[in-house]
């Protein structure tokens, strides 16, 4: 996993509290809207995230840049690609 | 026989149109919501379509509405959801002591997890002052919870002027307006709040249907756990008829209010002049102007409410001692001891929900029943003509 701090987002989804795998269909849905280059912050406080949103973005083609531990719950930042 | 059914806070009766809306989803359109084919589409919309109507009723966004079993299971899911999602920033939650016993006992219940609960008294109408509000709330507050409108004794209460109060602190206010949506104007905009609770069968739709409100952003830990309905905020496959029923009665409900509200006003007014004015010894509970408008609810001195409700139902006519659930337990009405009515005066009780189906002439019809049928209670009573007034000395201001 890499760890990053202090990384600046140009949309952030939050998904904490709610159930698995909702993590796996809404950042699809929000990057439709987003721009090639632009970067996606994903808040949840799902474990299974820490090994699901890594594949999903290999899976999906967009860089997976990192994710920040924050007192309640993880941000995933993915970095649209196509 | 003549008859009148007036107890509509229990349950409504399910409207022709709703049922016509919900018979095809029990039929050809069966299939799961969840399914990705066309039938399974089909399903979906309709939910959707539901979705946009519950929230057209109360003036939100479609994403905003939750569907649930009941307004139980949406004041569950409102205290405790919220309860659980914010329990890092606090643990102390403050809800009137006129709520519904969804809410009471929902709090009962985290208070056993270590969360901490404020009851916040009511004065003789049942309003909640936004004062005492305001000083009970404190750093740890993470939510309020103020009914909307009593059921058991109408009152509405000043909900944006607290729901302000909690914004200004930063704190989550959710209101139960099972006994309002539907009766009279319910907009979340105007009235400021995070969450809000609906029931189906106050507004013609079928029993086991409901919604909850929550504002956008607002975090909500979930209480069925499973798959992504509802956006993964309540799992379990969705009740597509109930669901489209509860979508039919919305808005009807939206379209008939503006006549709906007056006409049954108009009964009421009527209803609580002439009994005021023939029967003697009898209370008026709740607020007499900022009440629902279909609401009465009196305490006859000297009888007991259940016996009164048995003797109205032998002639036809239906109407409720209190809350629809409360009423077996067979004890004094919290709400009723907390507006500080006296324990024997609280036994007499008497509820009067009117809906736009009463006449007139049901209504003339229990005013020709009641008095002669209080009379002959009376007559039998133990307790009548003892001397008493109304409300416990020092209870409520």
């Amino acid at each position: 996993m890499k760890f990053i701090e202090g990384q600046k987002a140009d949309d952030t989804l939050d998904l904490v509290c709610r159930m698995c795998p909702m993590h796996l269909l809404e950042p699809g849905d929000r990057l439709k809207c987003m721009t090639k280059g632009q970067v996606l912050e994903v808040l949840t406080d799902y474990d299974g995230a820490l090994d699901d949103i890594p594949d999903w973005c290999s899976k999906c083609g967009h860089e997976f840049i990192g994710m920040e531990e924050d007192d309640e719950y993880y941000k995933f930042y993915i970095k649209k690609k196509k | 026989m003549k008859s009148a059914y007036l107890d509509h806070a229990s349950a409504t009766p399910v409207r022709n149109e709703v049922i016509e809306a919900m018979l095809p989803y029990f039929r050809e359109r069966f299939a799961n919501p969840s399914n990705v084919y066309d039938i399974g589409s089909e399903a979906k919309r309709a939910v959707d379509q539901s979705r946009a109507s519950v929230a057209g009723l109360i003036g939100a966004e479609d994403k905003e509405i939750i569907f649930t079993s009941s307004g139980a299971e949406a004041n569950n899911l409102a205290i405790k959801g919220i309860a659980l999602a914010r329990q890092k920033k606090g643990k102390h939650i403050v809800v009137s002591s006129i709520e519904h016993h969804s809410v009471l006992n929902s709090v009962r219940f985290l208070e056993r997890l270590d969360f901490e609960a404020t009851f916040l008294p009511v004065d003789k109408y049942g309003l909640v002052s936004p004062e005492s509000l305001a000083k009970v709330i404190r750093p740890e507050t993470i939510l309020v919870s103020i009914m909307h409108a009593n059921n058991e004794i109408g009152t509405i209460e000043p909900i944006s002027e607290m729901a302000a109060i909690c914004k200004d602190k930063e704190v989550i206010f959710h209101t139960d307006a099972v006994a309002s949506v539907g009766n009279t104007r319910v907009d979340v905009g105007i009235l400021n709040v995070d969450l809000l609770s609906l029931s189906g069968p106050s507004l013609c739709a079928p029993k086991g249907t409901g919604a909850l409100y929550f504002r956008k952003n607002v975090r909500l830990m979930p209480l069925i756990h499973g798959g992504i309905q509802e956006s993964g905020r309540r799992a379990g496959t969705e009740n597509v008829p109930g669901i489209v029923g509860l979508g039919k009665a919305a808005e009807l409900a939206k379209t008939e209010l503006p006549e709906k509200e007056p006409y049954v006003r108009k009964l009421r007014d009527r209803l609580v002049d002439v009994v005021l004015k023939k029967i003697e010894k009898v209370t008026l509970t709740g607020h007499s102007a900022k009440r629902l408008p279909g609401h009465a609810s009196f305490c006859f001195e000297g009888i007991e409410g259940e016996s009164l409700i048995f003797m109205l139902a032998q002639n036809g006519i239906y109407v409720n001692t209190g809350s629809a659930c409360a009423s077996k337990a067979l004890k004094t009405s919290p709400v009723l001891t907390a507006i500080g009515i006296r324990a024997d005066l609280a036994q007499g009780s008497t509820v009067f929900t009117i809906d736009s189906d009463n006449t007139k002439e049901e209504i003339d019809h229990v005013l020709e029943k009641l008095p002669t049928i209080v009379h002959r209670l009376r007559s039998i009573s133990p307790i009548w003509g003892k001397e008493i007034p109304a409300y416990e000395e020092g209870v409520c201001s």
